[in-house]
């Protein structure tokens, strides 16, 4: 019995103390919750909850400022980076960080995410690719892939009307003002791990004053893409990384 | 106090916001306004301010809301075309209860229109020229010295309100130079951090400032709130005023430059034997409807003249409830009427009603 006691120990981990006891409102099988919960580890890992302010987007996880337990605001849809530029240039002691989706970050907010990436802001960007609109109802996204059905592309998304995937990293990367910028997953428990580190260092890289931190997760939408879990988590793992791959494309912070 | 400066007025209202403790001031450049952006590039870096060219408006207005959530007095300035693409994230702000301090130098539109001195803005400053239920505290300079001053009490009037506040002058104001005094430097170090900021939830639940509740019973709640605020405000913060108006016959209503040439036709007028006066509403929202009321049932006519088509007429007309006529004469685009024409479109009228 006190075995087993202890082992209950080992195997239910804490709640972060960055989250609120709020239960996610998330989908079954979204990524968001997953990311939510690896943020909030590296906040308390980092032991910067009491200074950091949070800037939600508008989207699916607008109402993030609910679940993280510390201060934050919902920007007008995109311009995340720009309200964190205000707080960060009158606060420089605060971490601030973004948590925007793709529609939020690659459509109507690249002004915004380019020209902070470019001044170097010390911010941190957690930007959510889910290759569709989740909140409005799985229309097409910037990121969608080339032939992908949604609501507003019915008969798959066509190059020729629609353009091509946006990469954002691939893009960003040639900004020196960047100074970390990781594209990642958390299809599995490695690349959990592998996203949790990122996330860290997209922190770290505001933290010491380096420049931009940003990590792009591939998530699942499984409502968006009518899946269940299972099957949209593994359409990441086979198919959507294969779009964007994976991987570290600026370190500074080491 | 200190001694009269020759400024131009986009320097002078940089000057006023600075003495005024604003520290923090984005920018976009637009014409003929970009004097300012530059006054406060020069000036904010040297008192350890913070100054940012901003990638357009809407991260202009984005950057003072975050800036506003971390508890800071904050500044932009624009022109027409600017402050258009400005509206949502004031709108925000007023949801959010977010104060800053916002600049208009009116310039000719619609559209690109030209960089001429107009009045064109009129209904987007006072109306909500952005989404939902909300109102922007509208004040209008006719001279520099009062540039000064409202640029000086606006961060207090948006504190008081938690809302935006907008300093609403012309190409003119912004572009001409007089003599001014500027009022003390408040003690920056001295002024309270408001207890709402977002400043890290350190031995206290974390705040948040937002402009959305999904819940309609609860935003229905938050925008109540919000129209209580402002007819306090209505209550508190009109301004205006009288000139020559005790023995008028006939009343002229205008704001900003168009009332300053008024008052040389006020002064024209009485030395032909025409008795008019005029009211020039300080305040553009709220609006000093009761004083406008209270002339109408003294005079003949009352004659709004604008460098518009006619906008801010309509308040006039609204003040007035039929008690008299109202009148208008306007010249749009950029174009301002001499005392002159005024003169001669006030006679014409006074003939009519003589007749």
């Amino acid at each position: 019995m006190k075995n087993a006691e202890k082992l209950k120990a080992v195997v239910f981990l804490k709640r972060p103390e960055s989250l609120t006891d709020k239960e996610f409102t998330y989908c079954p099988g979204c990524h968001h919750g997953i990311v939510h919960r690896l943020v909030a580890e590296v906040i308390d890992e980092l032991k910067i909850r009491e200074r950091t302010i949070l800037v939600a987007p508008v989207g699916c996880s607008v109402f993030a400022y609910e679940f993280f337990n510390v201060d934050g605001t919902v920007a007008p849809h995109g311009r995340a980076p720009a309200v964190a530029t205000g707080m960060k240039r009158a606060r420089p002691d605060l971490v601030v960080f973004t948590y925007q989706g793709d529609g939020d970050l690659a459509a109507i907010g690249t002004s915004e995410i380019i020209h902070a990436a470019n001044r170097g802001e010390r911010i941190t960007v957690i930007f959510i690719n889910n290759a569709v609109y989740g909140m409005t109802g799985g229309q097409m996204a910037p990121t969608t892939l080339i032939g992908m059905k949604t609501t507003t592309s019915p008969y798959g998304r066509d190059e020729k009307r629609d353009g091509y995937p946006i990469h954002i990293p691939e893009m960003l990367k040639e900004f020196k003002g960047v100074a970390f910028l990781a594209r990642t997953t958390v299809s599995d428990p490695v690349e959990v791990i592998r996203t949790k580190n990122a996330i860290k260092k997209a922190f770290l890289a505001q933290i010491n004053d380096l420049g931009l931190g940003l990590v792009e997760v591939l998530s699942a939408c499984p409502t968006g893409w009518g899946m269940d879990p299972v099957e949209a988590t593994r359409w990441v793992k086979e198919v959507f990384s294969k779009e964007y791959k994976t991987g570290v494309f600026v370190d500074k912070v080491k | 106090m200190s001694e009269k400066l020759m400024v131009k007025g986009t320097e002078a209202i940089g000057e006023s916001a600075i003495r005024a403790g604003c520290r923090h001031y984005f920018g976009y450049p637009i014409t003929p306004q970009s004097e300012l952006t530059e006054y406060m590039a020069r000036r904010l870096p040297k008192i350890g301010g913070v100054f940012l060219q901003a990638e357009s408006e809407v991260a202009v207005v984005n950057m003072l809301y975050g800036v506003s959530c971390v508890g800071k007095r904050v500044m932009t300035s624009t022109s027409s075309p600017g402050f258009s693409l400005m509206q949502e994230g004031i709108s925000y702000m007023a949801c959010a209860e977010l104060p800053a301090v916002f600049v208009n130098v009116m310039r000719g539109g619609p559209g690109l229109g030209d960089i001429q001195p107009a009045q064109g803005d009129y209904f987007q400053a006072t109306k909500g020229g952005g989404h939902g239920d909300y109102r922007m505290i509208v004040l209008a300079p006719s001279t520099l010295q009062e540039a000064v001053d409202l640029t000086y009490i606006s961060f207090d009037i948006a504190e008081k309100y938690r809302n935006p506040v907008l300093i609403l002058a012309d190409g003119m104001i912004g572009q001409m130079m007089e003599p001014v005094e500027f009022p003390e430097f408040v003690d920056v170090e001295k002024l309270k951090e408001p207890d709402w900021i977002l400043n890290g939830a350190d031995g206290r639940d974390p705040r948040r400032i937002t402009s959305f509740d999904i819940d309609p019973h609860n935003l229905e709640k938050i925008i109540l709130h919000l129209m209580e605020k402002y007819r306090k405000a209505e209550e508190n913060e009109k301004r205006w005023e009288d000139f020559m108006v005790d023995d008028a016959e006939y009343l002229f209503v205008a704001y900003g430059t168009m009332a300053r040439i008024l008052k040389t036709v006020v002064k024209l007028a009485r030395k032909e034997g025409i008795k008019v006066g005029l009211i020039r509403p300080i305040t553009l929202w709220p609006f000093p409807y009761e004083r406008i009321e209270e002339m109408a049932e003294r005079v003949g006519f009352i004659l709004a003249v604008e460098m518009s088509t006619g906008q801010m007429v309509e308040d006039v007309r609204l003040a007035v409830k039929g008690k008299t006529e109202v009148l208008f004469y306007g010249r749009p685009g950029g174009v301002i009427p001499s005392p002159f024409e005024v003169l001669e479109v006030l006679k014409k009228y006074v003939k009519k009603v003589r007749v």
